[in-house]
């Protein structure tokens, strides 16, 4: 671990959201008898090496509109995975795109693209353009519909070190 | 959760709000304030703004996104074929677990899909052999071997 304990109840401490007042690190700080200057220079050192990617608004895709979310998954061939999941990455409509490994015989999948769109006739067209990209590289495709959230609290650390 | 917000719940201001914290705040003593500036909204007037929103179920939250592996820890999604009349106990079982970040219900033979994030590397395996351990079902690992990054932001 590259964090230390004070780090910790900072990350611990804003988990459940930043304090919404005008001074948020100065906030932090007086829960933790800090001062805000520590406050802000742990956590600008945290995101400076990537702990914190960033303290910003996570949006309601579901009460926002995009009703249809749809990870796409394909089997490409290892050859060209690299190469063309770079440019599936790249298309305005894919929010992630990963490589990983197939779980044979189960999953024969290795790429994965999530699609989000406002209906489902939206995704599959926008899926169609993937199989496009990807050409006869791809031998097998699927999607999956998310149908609930079950949890999403993100990431949350244990106590101590 | 699955609902969507009538169009009026929404004004131009919030759409903006949305769509610019997308992109996060930078670490200063007022965090809030040229956003307010550029908004010809009063700090107060603006987080007021955020407080609704998260009230109203329009954004899950504001605050720190962390990196597991910068941390010296790791992220991996899981996926398990739940029988559909073991889902509930099997969700509660899972979703008990710290470590368990975001689970999803899919429409797929897999039909439970869920991200672990682990301080340690080792957290993963340890974590998903627990959970196989208690709902006697297989846990497929789908660690990221490559991540294709884009600057994807919803579009409120």
């Amino acid at each position: 671990m590259n964090i230390d304990a004070t780090d910790r109840r900072i990350l611990q401490a804003t988990a459940g959201g930043l304090p919404l007042t005008p001074h948020p690190f100065a906030e932090i700080a007086r829960w933790l008898d800090l001062t805000e200057a520590e406050v802000m220079d742990r956590m600008t050192r945290m995101q400076t090496q990537g702990v914190i990617r960033r303290i910003a608004l996570a949006p309601n895709h579901y009460a926002l509109g995009m009703v249809a979310n749809g990870m796409s998954v394909w089997d490409v061939a290892d050859d060209r995975a690299a190469g063309l999941g770079a440019k599936v990455g790249a298309l305005p409509f894919v929010s992630h795109c990963y490589l990983r490994p197939r779980s044979l015989p189960d999953w024969p999948y290795n790429l994965f693209a999530m699609i989000h769109g406002t209906s489902r006739p939206e995704v599959e067209a926008k899926r169609g353009q993937i199989a496009r990209l990807l050409g006869p590289a791809c031998r097998a495709q699927d999607i999956l519909y998310s149908t609930r959230i079950l949890k999403k609290t993100g990431m949350r650390l244990a106590d101590g070190g | 959760m699955r609902r969507t917000l009538p169009p009026d719940a929404l004004d131009t201001t919030d759409r903006l709000l949305i769509n610019r914290l997308q992109d996060g705040v930078e670490i200063t003593t007022a965090p809030f304030a040229a956003l307010a500036t550029a908004t010809g909204l009063t700090e107060e007037a603006l987080l007021a703004r955020i407080a609704r929103l998260r009230e109203i179920g329009a954004i899950t939250r504001f605050g720190p996104f962390l990196d597991a592996a910068a941390m010296g820890g790791a992220f991996c999604l899981c996926a398990m074929a739940v029988p559909e009349d073991r889902f509930e106990a099997v969700m509660t079982l899972v979703n008990a677990h710290p470590e368990v970040a975001h689970n999803y219900e899919r429409q797929h033979r897999l039909n439970m899909w869920f991200v672990l994030a682990c301080e340690r590397p080792e957290g993963i395996a340890s974590t998903a052999a627990g959970i196989a351990a208690e709902t006697g079902l297989t846990v497929h690992l789908f660690p990221k071997m490559q991540e294709f990054f884009i600057g994807f932001r919803v579009e409120a």
